[in-house]
């Protein structure tokens, strides 16, 4: 009866008023996923909008200056829109359009799920309402912007933590509220079966991109392929494909915080334990009465106190690392990878590129890394410049 | 028989729900004692969660204010069992399902019934992931309450024949929260359920007024009111004992 577990994660935590609406979404998403007319939509999409294949960057000076394993960036943040976050909406809004549904909503952390989704609901003719935590729209001013621009109504959660958390709630609360003519486009693999599903398998032409040209370049597959995870999209997408390549060591790096000796932290995986919250059974930070814990990161997007359930299974079964890096060593990774490579890379993504300094070094000059560059820095520069202590404001 | 079967066997029930720890223990402790006495058949008593996504504002601030006063789980059962003898009305409570996976399922059911509870109800659970709760709801006595709602169409008479207990009909799309207008046709809802199962059905969401109960109970069989309570409890604090009595006696009234 119960559907979408990875293991004993995932699952249909919602209230009843949203079960017809996940099944018909699953639906429609089981009648779609191969129809050839879609996939063909889908494919052009993404090639003349989204400006996909990205590219799989050799970052020679980053390698030569480690001295250790050669280093691949998988340019996601080449993406329209600066980040992986399109390839999941495209299809989700494609998807929705299909259903005959005229309106979508979203959550957004760092607001590069809720600039994405508002670019596809401009490009596609949908109205668009994204939800959005104030202390986020604080942070991210700029994107919120973007999305206005875009056309879409951003409202600022003031609930609870006012973060992305938050924002999932809201954007829930509104889908119930709202359901024969909204789709709610879930940008991370989580939440109610069949979201997890549904977003790997839009984000999984990373991993499968990543395969081809590693194979082309260099005739055989990676040591390692590494990405940041919160929710778990760009990790999720980048990992797929590899998963039955045991040679293949998938690493995912949360959000530390300050350290995750401290309360500040967002690393899930490593200081989270078992619940059930927003639609799903997986990991979650949370007290000794399943109260979910305020979490911290200094990276709207990885500030997320659960990780998607099939990364919970990876992990269980032993098949994917999940690595704790603290702010400070994701601020270092971002200013790192900005001098050295001539790429600003989010912030969210520079906790990947911060383990991959810390592990190239140790890895033999024959061995190679993937990391997955989620996305571009742009929206983060005036908060690092404050990190650093400069007054400076967008 | 059950206490929550023979509440519906004694006519139209009458449910208000308060969420423990607003805004104190001791006061929920008042309310639980003056309510009973005011003609409340069955009380829910929520137990505050940090996300409760099926809430409006009036609830979730609630909960905000009942864990901003240290208000656990733990405390929350220390009080429910020293009150309970002093209750005649059946008491359910009502919560999330990770203050309940989280704390340990069957240690939470353990506690229930120590505490006389004689019902669970967790609206984050449907019907498709009911062996996580409702077989270990069984073994401690507890009945296990299901949702129906506005949407549920196809799936009311699969929900209803398997339910225990009463069912829970929410009245209108979206979260908790009064609202001036109930647009849906409940009659037509409880009908579908009637079909299949004689399990008592009580209308929850948006009802806050006499007119309304008693509208609501022409097709149910009872009747539920969170929000209008809360509010009282919001506006008068720690003196907020004699309205809300003054209310449920008011509601309780109107549907009898």
């Amino acid at each position: 009866m119960s559907k979408g577990y990875f293991g004993r994660h995932g699952g249909q935590f919602i209230p009843e008023t949203l079960m017809n609406a996940i099944f018909e979404l699953e639906e429609a998403y089981e009648k779609y996923k191969n129809d050839p007319e879609f996939v063909k939509e889908l494919d052009t999409l993404l090639k003349e909008y989204a400006g996909r294949p990205s590219l799989l960057y050799y970052a020679e000076k980053m390698t030569k200056d480690l001295g250790g394993a050669k280093i691949y960036l998988k340019r996601e943040d080449l993406n329209h829109t600066g980040s992986h976050k399109l390839n999941n909406v495209l299809g989700q809004v494609l998807l929705a359009k299909k259903m005959g549904k005229t309106r979508v909503i979203a959550e957004t952390g760092a607001g590069q799920h809720g600039v994405a989704t508002a670019t596809a609901a401009a490009l596609m003719g949908m109205e668009c309402e994204i939800f959005m935590g104030k202390e986020d729209t604080d942070r991210q001013a700029l994107n919120v912007y973007r999305m206005r621009l875009l056309g879409a109504k951003v409202h600022p959660v003031t609930s609870g933590t006012m973060t992305l958390k938050d924002a999932v709630n809201e954007t829930f609360r509104e889908w119930t509220n709202r359901i024969d003519d909204t789709h709610y486009v879930l940008g991370s693999v989580m939440g109610p079966h069949p979201f997890p599903t549904i977003v790997r398998d839009f984000q999984s032409v990373i991993g499968r991109e990543i395969k081809k040209d590693m194979l082309e370049k260099e005739g055989r597959l990676p040591d390692v392929v590494m990405a940041c995870v919160g929710g778990g999209s760009n990790a999720m997408g980048a990992f797929y494909d590899f998963i039955p390549d045991r040679s293949v060591r998938l690493i995912g790096c949360e959000a530390a915080g300050k350290g995750v000796d401290t309360t500040e932290t967002a690393a899930t995986m490593c200081t989270g334990r078992d619940g059930i919250f927003h639609g799903m059974h997986s990991y979650f930070c949370q007290d000794e009465f399943g109260q979910i814990a305020p979490v911290y990161s200094i990276s709207a997007g990885l500030d997320y106190p659960g990780v998607g359930p099939e990364h919970a299974n990876l992990k269980d079964i032993g098949r994917a690392e999940y690595v704790p890096v603290t702010d400070d060593e994701a601020v270092n990774a971002f200013e790192y990878l900005s001098r050295t490579e001539g790429i600003i890379p989010a912030i969210e993504s520079s906790h990947a590129v911060a383990y991959a300094m810390k592990i190239a070094p140790n890895m033999g000059k024959d061995k190679i890394i993937v990391v997955n560059l989620s996305g571009r820095g742009d929206k983060d520069v005036a908060a690092i410049a404050r990190y650093r202590g400069e007054n400076l404001y967008e | 028989m059950s206490k929550i079967t023979e509440v519906f066997k004694k006519g139209k029930a009458f449910i208000p729900f308060v969420t423990a720890g607003d805004p104190c223990l001791e006061i929920t402790e008042q309310l639980l004692v003056e309510m009973d006495k005011s003609g409340a058949d069955i009380i829910e008593v929520g137990i505050p969660f940090s996300d409760p996504v099926a809430e409006g504002v009036v609830i979730q601030e609630a909960d905000i204010r009942a864990l901003s006063a240290g208000t656990t789980t733990d405390k929350i059962f220390d009080m429910l069992k020293r009150v309970r003898p002093n209750l005649s009305c059946a008491l359910a409570i009502m919560t999330y399902v990770n203050p309940v996976y989280g704390y340990g399922i069957k240690k939470f059911l353990s506690n229930c019934k120590e505490a006389g509870v004689d019902a669970l109800i967790v609206p984050d659970v449907p019907f498709e992931e009911r062996a996580l709760l409702k077989p270990s709801c069984q073994e401690y006595g507890i009945e296990y309450v299901s949702f129906i709602a506005p949407t549920s169409h196809q799936r009311i008479k699969m929900i209803a024949k398997e339910a225990s207990g009463f069912l829970y009909c929410v009245s209108s799309l979206g979260v908790t929260g009064v609202r001036s207008e109930i647009t849906t046709n409940i009659g037509e809802m409880i009908g579908l359920v009637k079909e299949v199962s004689n399990i008592p059905c009580a209308v929850g969401f948006g009802i806050s007024t006499p007119v309304q109960a008693k509208k609501m109970a022409e097709s149910a069989d009872g009747v539920i009111v969170g929000s209008a309570i809360v509010k009282i409890c919001a506006e008068y604090g720690r003196d907020c004992v004699p309205y809300v009595a003054e209310y449920v006696k008011k509601m309780k009234d109107a549907i009898s």
